[in-house]
């Protein structure tokens, strides 16, 4: 009983996450069983998340630093428009992109997330902004390039080939973006406990300061986090470009809201400090399997998602609150 | 006057008043259009819903905290109190209307103000979070549509106008709303509360240490909640307003609005870490960000470019005022520093 309280206690999140998504998962076997429980939407389900996926990782880094990143949509969107643009000039409006370019594809996006990044961190570690007010002119700036550069409108006429490989499955099952996922989310969980860096960035949100006076080079590790945060957004954008076959400067504009969301639904305190990949990563999943199954029932109108989501984020918000009250007391 | 003079030049109002006069001239050089009386009336008239959501977001700030819910709040109950009074076939005056916009808002400020002033939560995420639950209920539950008709009390209070302006050259006259006396009340209320009360004192001080505002007996979760109340009070009447003006509802057309205002207040020398900020100064932020928005046309600069310069007069507003932080911080730890040796 005592060993089951501490791992209880370490692993609240989680255990809270799993608990969710068993009883979801019953209450969908039991209601919509063959609407739910097949394989093309469990594929489905796995082709979509990595795109709002990969940018949740990114914002739960700024987020253990105390800090947030507003700024992954227009990041996202401002890829897609430039890979779009990069593509047709390859290969021309109607030709065809060829396999080997496909490496400078994400070779672009990665320039493209770090330029971003290293803006919004160059803004919050150098000229000291809070990080919410960066992140978000920054959000604005490269939205507001977005529609100047397209003129709000969709482009949807570039070489196809790139987006098709990206948005298939490989044999027919496993969907490559999500194998893009798990690529990305282990580079994280290395970078996280294999290296000082995740130590290091828990020192960080939990007291600048003390970071500092530790010797840490709070500045570049900043800096650091936001690029990573940049990179995953501008992949995450790939992702979106993959999806929509086409791109536009208000895209994904929900995804604002939900990597907010399941960055806190998987246990990383907004004040920064603490918080775990593998949280983030159930409360990715458990996001989807939500979602998913509330599009199962006609009669719930899907704006009714959005109420959803607000009160989820709040509910999880007011459960640590408590958690956290007990513990004090406990203590 | 010397010390006047040094007073203002350490303002950051100073700096807006003086961006807005040269935005001012430049357009006027431009153009030929902005100093006349049209095009004044018609940024007045442009000012009245930005700046009431502005008095709002300054108080969340100067009390240490951030509403981003503001928009779906206003939408939400401009909604609710024009689709009930529709239905019911009102007919009487605009002041049921603004009065049902109060309760409304006062309710949904109070869900807000409850998390954040007793529960203590992050209020970034929490108004996030309520800003998707005030959306999904207004399009969910209530099922919100375009509605083309108002009642007609509302209309003709959105109709009628203080005096009008006419152009002499382009002969384009430009109406000056009686809205636009709501707008000035609310000012005068916040200065009011904010200069003349315990209550208004106690937003600042909560705002610039929350800690030490408590030892020295305000009540933080109170003053907290109430904040949210009255700004939820302001922004539903705002939305209200609009309504009137633009004569039919919409009810999705304010959302997304929130970041220009905060980015206005911001740049009038509010500090988004709260305690700090002149309601002068919220007013020529927001002043700034609205003839952005509005004039930008008059120097030929397409419309589609108007997010790219708000996105970076944020960056760049916000910028300068984070550098004088911590500039004056750094003279702070030098002249401490300083002081110290000489005590050794």
């Amino acid at each position: 009983m005592e060993k089951f309280k501490k791992v209880w206690r370490n692993n609240q999140h989680i255990v809270r996450l799993l608990i969710i998504m068993v009883v979801w998962l019953v209450f969908m076997a039991l209601t919509r069983f063959r609407k739910f429980y097949t394989f093309n939407n469990f594929q489905t389900m796995a082709s979509q998340f990595p795109e709002y996926g990969i940018m949740s990782m990114g914002v739960m880094l700024c987020m253990i630093t105390g800090g947030i990143d507003l700024s992954c949509v227009g990041i996202a969107n401002l890829t897609s428009i430039l890979a779009a643009v990069w593509m047709t000039k390859l290969a021309g409006q109607a030709g065809v992109l060829s396999a080997g370019y496909y490496p400078l594809i994400f070779l672009l996006a990665i320039v493209v997330g770090t330029v971003c990044g290293a803006l919004n961190g160059f803004l919050i570690s150098r000229i000291r902004i809070p990080p919410i007010l960066a992140t978000l002119g920054v959000n604005q700036l490269l939205t507001g390039i977005c529609i100047a550069s397209t003129g709000g409108a969709a482009m949807s006429a570039f070489p196809k080939q790139f987006t098709d490989s990206v948005a298939g499955n490989i044999g027919g099952v496993v969907p490559v973006r999500l194998i893009v996922f798990v690529v990305l989310a282990v580079v994280i969980w290395f970078m996280l406990s294999r290296t000082t860096y995740g130590a290091k960035l828990h020192l960080l949100g939990t007291s600048e300061k003390v970071a500092f006076y530790s010797g840490l080079n709070t500045t570049g590790l900043l800096m650091r986090t936001y690029i990573t945060s940049g990179v995953y957004s501008a992949l995450g954008g790939l992702m979106m470009l993959a999806t929509y076959a086409s791109a536009r400067a208000d895209y994904g504009q929900q995804y604002t809201l939900q990597t907010i969301l399941i960055v806190v639904l998987g246990g990383v305190s907004p004040n920064g400090g603490k918080g775990r990949l593998s949280g983030v990563v159930l409360a990715i999943l458990v996001l989807k399997l939500l979602e998913s199954g509330i599009n199962r029932f006609q009669n719930v109108s899907s704006y009714y998602i959005s109420l959803i989501w607000g009160g989820v984020l709040i509910l999880a918000m007011m459960l640590d609150y408590f958690s956290d009250r007990s513990r004090a007391r406990a203590r | 006057m010397h010390k006047t003079l040094k007073k203002l030049t350490g303002r950051n109002e100073s700096y807006v008043f003086l961006i807005l006069l040269a935005l001012g001239l430049l357009i006027q050089i431009r153009s030929g259009q902005f100093f006349t009386g049209n095009n004044l009336v018609d940024i007045a008239s442009a000012m009245i819903v930005p700046g009431m959501f502005a008095v709002g977001a300054f108080l969340v700030l100067i009390s240490g905290g951030i509403d981003v819910s503001f928009p779906a709040l206003a939408s939400l109950a401009a909604y609710a109190t024009t689709k009930s009074l529709l239905d019911a076939g009102y007919v009487g005056g605009v002041w049921l209307p603004i009065l049902m916009a109060l309760v409304i808002g006062a309710i949904l400020g109070a869900f807000n103000g409850l998390f954040i002033g007793y529960f203590d939560l992050n209020a970034m995420i929490i108004t996030l979070g309520a800003s998707s639950v005030f959306k999904g209920f207004m399009q969910g539950t209530l099922e919100s549509k375009q509605l083309a008709v108002i009642p007609t009390g509302m209309k003709a209070f959105g109709t009628s106008a203080l005096f009008t302006a006419t152009n002499r050259v382009s002969g384009i006259t430009s109406r000056m709303p009686v809205a636009f006396l709501v707008f000035v009340a609310v000012v005068a209320v916040a200065w009011f509360l904010l200069n003349k009360t315990y209550f208004g004192r106690g937003i600042y001080a909560i705002g610039g240490n929350p800690a030490s505002a408590k030892a020295a007996g305000f009540n933080v979760k109170r003053t907290k909640f109430f904040v949210f109340v009255i700004v939820g009070m302001i922004s539903a009447v705002a939305g209200v307003i609009r309504v009137c003006m633009m004569q039919q509802c919409h009810p999705t057309n304010m959302l997304g609005m929130e970041m220009n205002i905060i980015a206005g207040v911001v740049l009038g020398g509010t500090a988004i870490t709260g305690g700090a900020g002149t309601l002068t100064g919220c007013m020529l932020g927001t002043l700034l960000i609205v003839m952005v928005e509005n004039s930008m046309i008059l120097i030929g600069v397409p419309t589609t470019w108007k997010d790219v310069f708000v996105g970076a007069l944020i960056v760049i507003g916000t910028g300068i005022s984070a550098m004088q932080v911590k500039r004056a911080s750094h003279a702070a730890d030098k002249a401490k520093k300083i002081t110290g040796k000489e005590a050794v």
